[in-house]
């Protein structure tokens, strides 16, 4: 008797199609085919597609220069042409879209501008349509519409849909092209795109499967009928859509121009020569900019669901462990692996292996390889470790991923500081950066829209984060987000054409970059009210009770966040009686200014960062806190006449300026702040004094610190996290347990700590405990 | 292909520079000359002899000894240890692991809770710099940052010479 699959396979092995009219592969082929062997060609030659010379590209340079520059433009041109269709900001102001073509066996070949870590995730769809027989049934036939934003099939989260359309040449398929943009909202159990509330996958929004839903170039009613009844805020998702359909049909008519104008075969040489190109131009820029050897770094990002309103078995604090090594080898090949990320859990922070792989990218073309040539030849050059069962490969399709960046920004800071120290160590000092924000927060909400509708929001100011420091010059300030480069904060007077939120401020928060020499990009807070509600809720999003970076070379972590809102307030009687009432940002939370100046009968002034949705109406008001990153080298190295300036401009409080960078500074007539480098000298001399006095050796402390992991001294957050990483880990186990020389039968063991360990299923210890 | 004196490789290192000058320089291809004359210049700014193989850090480096070892050094003059070892093993250490110590950093609120996360600043024993900063869990091992394969880097890839201790 035989199986589905093994019925399948006979027929794709005897041509036997059942609604296509056989295999669409090259040279009769079948995709499955094609992508088998172009995966055992890689890797038993060590070059893309077993390129070990690039004829064409050898024999005419300027030709294959030629394509590439008409396709690079091309994908790029689409891009801007097609977000106009969007009405949504988040497309539409923040550019938050994306469009890449395709080999047939779904290797990116050239990519727009854009969030470009869907480089690899509309491959991971393309991927497992061929794998999952899709030439066979639904079949694949050219002017078809397929869509996919699955998170278990490769996807970032659900909010990032991808359209993918293939693009034929007389009955031969020549490539595909996908485009994605970041819907406002999917359907989540809680509004936006990034949704707190879901705990699991079918809590995190529709989520479509690799699915047909066009063909001859139209969509399909049934599709349309039932996406838009699954979704809020329907006609950001409607206009979405189409700006994906549109960019796809501009890059189809060009690849069919080029192919028309070089021939198919042409057209097929530079395909493969293209992605072994970038290959070898990732392997060059290694041995460029890189020293070979070993990187280490963690970071962490805290997962406070104790207190929230969410399912039992998700109430649980926890921290979201990041370790990774970057190996640089011999031969260039980079390694990055991230054995001892502990367990994934029930919310919505859990990434995919592809997330991660594919969204280096977005981290490597703005530092290591910042060129155009933004295809999977990188992929091919490079090697990565994702634990399974960890947060980054959740063996459960029931985690959930909506908010993938609460985690995946956090991962990404070490590998920074890891790159930076190559940099640093070759000179190339103008590349160092000591790591990236927490690019948080969201603020996020929905309800019924001016216009009667459903609708949800997303506010994308954390765009415009700050930057980590250099190692020559300060991190830029309030301007961009690791996840796109061309990040930037919107406009005020669009987020409130679309958003019933009104401005009570945007300002810079003093003391949210990490200090240093040169001291990390600020963030900034934004102060909203709620101007036009109707059943509408709010919650945020965000890093609170940790800082997910560490500084670099003795600079200090970002600062981490906090929560403000005000509920029930009094803010309508204020306005009518012109009485002061909450503006700008909470500068100083040691001596807050809002709280003076309104009544409400709740205040929100914690850490409970991410939130799940609570009601809010008209004059209730929510801060926004936009984070700051990360600083480099010691504090008291920055010139003062900077402190003196920082404080001016409002990114550092007067009184830090002694305390964090030993600088004297005193107040003119006008308000303004001069250093006083005289005793600022003396100042700094004194603080070097104390560190003296305050420290110990670091041996000496390693003593104390390890009598305090014997008596098991530390929050159950932390214990579990450990447990969680020990349960997955033996390496990580035994390198943790050999640094502080721990006995034989110590251990912290999950199901020991009074927390729900529903849905843990690896667990090297069940067996041996 | 661009190329910098070695009067602008210390304007960089100063940070000095004009941020026009910076953004050419990241825009560039990066100049293959550039190791050995930022490594001429720090050998030069540094008080001590022994021939610098590598900087492993702000204010360290890995120097060539005499006896064929090669050791982490301050730019004070303090040795840690082998570059193979962990040079914040051989640092001193302070750990803000209360709020009231977080709050000379930064301000309530913004600072981590200590209940998650602590502080840890790495002191050099000669000159107290802050060398490094780690924001870590309780109980983290000592991050080992970097480990270097400076044979595989100056043999095989520059395909240039070891410094070497002048005789």
């Amino acid at each position: 008797m035989t199986t589905k699959q093994e019925e399948l396979t006979t027929q794709i092995q005897e041509g036997v199609f059942q609604q296509s009219t056989g295999p669409i592969g090259w040279d009769g082929k079948t995709l499955k085919q094609m992508r088998k062997e172009i995966d055992e060609i890689s890797k038993e030659t060590g070059h893309y597609a077993g390129l070990k010379t690039l004829p064409f590209k050898e024999s005419d340079p300027i030709r294959f220069e030629k394509i590439f520059s008409k396709l690079r433009g091309g994908v790029v041109h689409a891009r801007e042409t097609a977000k106009k269709v969007a009405a949504s900001p988040i497309v539409e102001q923040e550019g938050e879209l994306c469009f890449s073509l395709y080999t047939p066996d779904a290797d990116s070949i050239v990519t727009s501008t854009g969030i470009i870590i869907h480089v690899g995730t509309m491959g991971a769809a393309i991927k497992y349509m061929i794998e999952n027989d899709y030439e066979v049934n639904p079949g694949i036939a050219d002017k078809d519409i397929f869509c996919n934003n699955d998170n278990h099939v490769g996807n970032v989260h659900t909010c990032d849909v991808h359209t993918l359309v293939p693009i034929f040449w007389e009955g031969e398929l020549l490539g595909w092209v996908g485009g994605v943009t970041h819907v406002i909202d999917t359907g989540a159990s809680s509004p936006g795109s990034m949704s707190v509330g879901p705990v699991n996958r079918y809590e995190d929004g529709y989520q479509v499967t690799c699915r047909k839903i066009g063909q001859n170039d139209v969509l399909s009613k049934d599709w349309l009928l039932e996406s838009t009844r699954s979704v809020r805020a329907v006609k950001y998702w409607t206009l979405d859509e189409k700006t994906r359909v549109a960019g796809c049909h501009m890059i189809r008519d060009l690849v069919l121009d080029v192919i028309r104008e070089e021939g198919p075969d042409v057209y097929k040489s530079f395909i493969r020569e293209i992605i072994e190109d970038g290959r070898r131009g990732f392997v060059n820029q290694v041995k460029t900019m890189l020293v070979p050897g070993e990187y280490r770094g963690v970071s962490f990002v805290d997962v406070p669901f104790k207190d929230l309103p969410v399912h039992d078995y998700a109430k649980v604090n926890s921290i979201m462990h990041s370790p990774s090594k970057i190996k640089v080898h011999k031969d260039a090949k980079l390694e990055i692996d991230f054995e001892g990320t502990n367990r994934w859990g029930w919310h919505s922070f859990n990434a995919t292996p592809v997330s991660i792989t594919s969204g280096i990218w977005v981290m490597l073309s703005q530092t290591l390889a910042p060129n155009d040539r933004i295809n999977d030849g990188a992929y091919y050059a490079s090697e990565f470790g994702i634990p399974l069962g960890s947060w980054l490969n959740p063996d459960d399709l029931r985690s959930a991923h909506a908010n993938t960046w609460h985690s995946l920004v956090a991962a990404w800071s070490p590998l920074w500081r890891g790159l930076s120290r190559s940099y640093f160590a070759r000179g190339y000092l103008e590349e160092v950066n000591a790591g990236n924000a927490h690019t948080t927060n969201w603020l996020q909400g929905g309800g019924i829209g001016p216009d009667g509708e459903l609708h949800a929001i997303n506010s994308f100011e954390c765009a415009a984060s700050g930057v980590g420091a250099s190692a020559v010059k300060d991190g830029i300030s309030h301007s961009a987000a690791l996840w796109n480069p061309e990040g930037d904060m919107g406009d005020m007077e669009i987020w409130e054409m679309l958003e019933p939120l009104v401005y009570l401020g945007r300002q810079i928060l003093p003391g949210s970059g990490g200090a240093g020499k040169y001291r990390g990009g600020s963030g900034w807070q934004s102060l909203r009210l709620g101007w036009g509600t109707n059943d509408w809720t709010m919650f945020v999003a965000g890093s609170g009770h940790m800082a997910t970076d560490c500084g670099l070379m003795g600079g200090y972590p970002g600062a981490a966040g906090y929560r403000y809102s005000a509920l029930d307030t009094d803010l309508k009687e204020r306005f009518a009686k012109q009485l002061p009432f909450p503006q700008g940002a909470d500068v100083d939370p040691d001596n807050p200014k809002w709280d003076t100046v309104i009544d409400a009968k709740t205040i929100h002034r914690d850490r409970q960062t991410v939130s799940t949705e609570e009601m809010f109406k008209d004059y209730d008001v929510i801060m926004n806190y936009l984070r700051g990153g990360p600083g480099f080298g010691d504090a008291l190295e920055r010139d003062p006449k900077n402190v003196a300036e920082d404080i001016n401009a409002g990114y550092v409080l007067p009184r830090y300026a002694e305390k964090v960078y030993g600088v004297a500074v005193k107040e003119g007539k006008y308000g303004e702040y001069t250093a006083d480098e005289a005793k600022t000298i003396k100042i700094r001399e004194q603080i070097r004094k104390d560190r003296a006095k305050r420290s110990i050796p670091a041996k000496e402390w390693m003593k104390q610190e390890k009598e305090r992991i014997l008596n098991k001294e530390a929050s159950p957050q932390v214990q579990h996290m450990y447990a969680g990483s020990f349960a997955l880990s033996e390496q990580f186990t035994d390198e943790f347990k050999g640094f502080w020389d721990l006995p034989k039968e110590w251990m912290v063991y999950e199901e020991d700590l009074d927390v729900p360990t529903y849905g843990a299923h690896i667990n090297r210890f069940k067996e041996n405990k | 292909m661009a190329k910098y004196n070695k009067k602008k490789i210390g304007e960089l290192i100063d940070g000095t520079l004009e941020f026009y000058e910076l953004k050419d320089m990241m825009s560039s291809h990066k100049d293959p000359e550039r190791f050995g004359t930022y490594m001429s210049v720090l050998q030069e700014r540094v008080t001590w002899d022994d021939p610098i193989i590598l900087p492993a850090g702000l204010h360290l480096y890995i120097v060539q000894k005499a006896s064929g070892d090669r050791i982490v050094k301050c730019d004070c003059g303090h040795e840690f240890c082998d570059y193979k070892d962990n040079w914040k093993l051989h640092a001193n250490i302070y750990v803000r692991d209360t709020e009231e110590k977080m709050n000379e950093i930064y301000p309530k609120l913004m600072a981590p809770d200590t209940d998650w996360q602590v502080i840890r600043e790495y002191y050099c024993p000669g000159c107290d710099t802050q060398l490094e900063v780690e924001a870590v869990t309780p109980w983290y091992p000592i991050i080992k940052d970097f480990e270097p394969d400076i044979d595989t880097f100056y043999n095989e890839w520059l395909k240039i010479p070891l410094p070497t201790v002048k005789a």
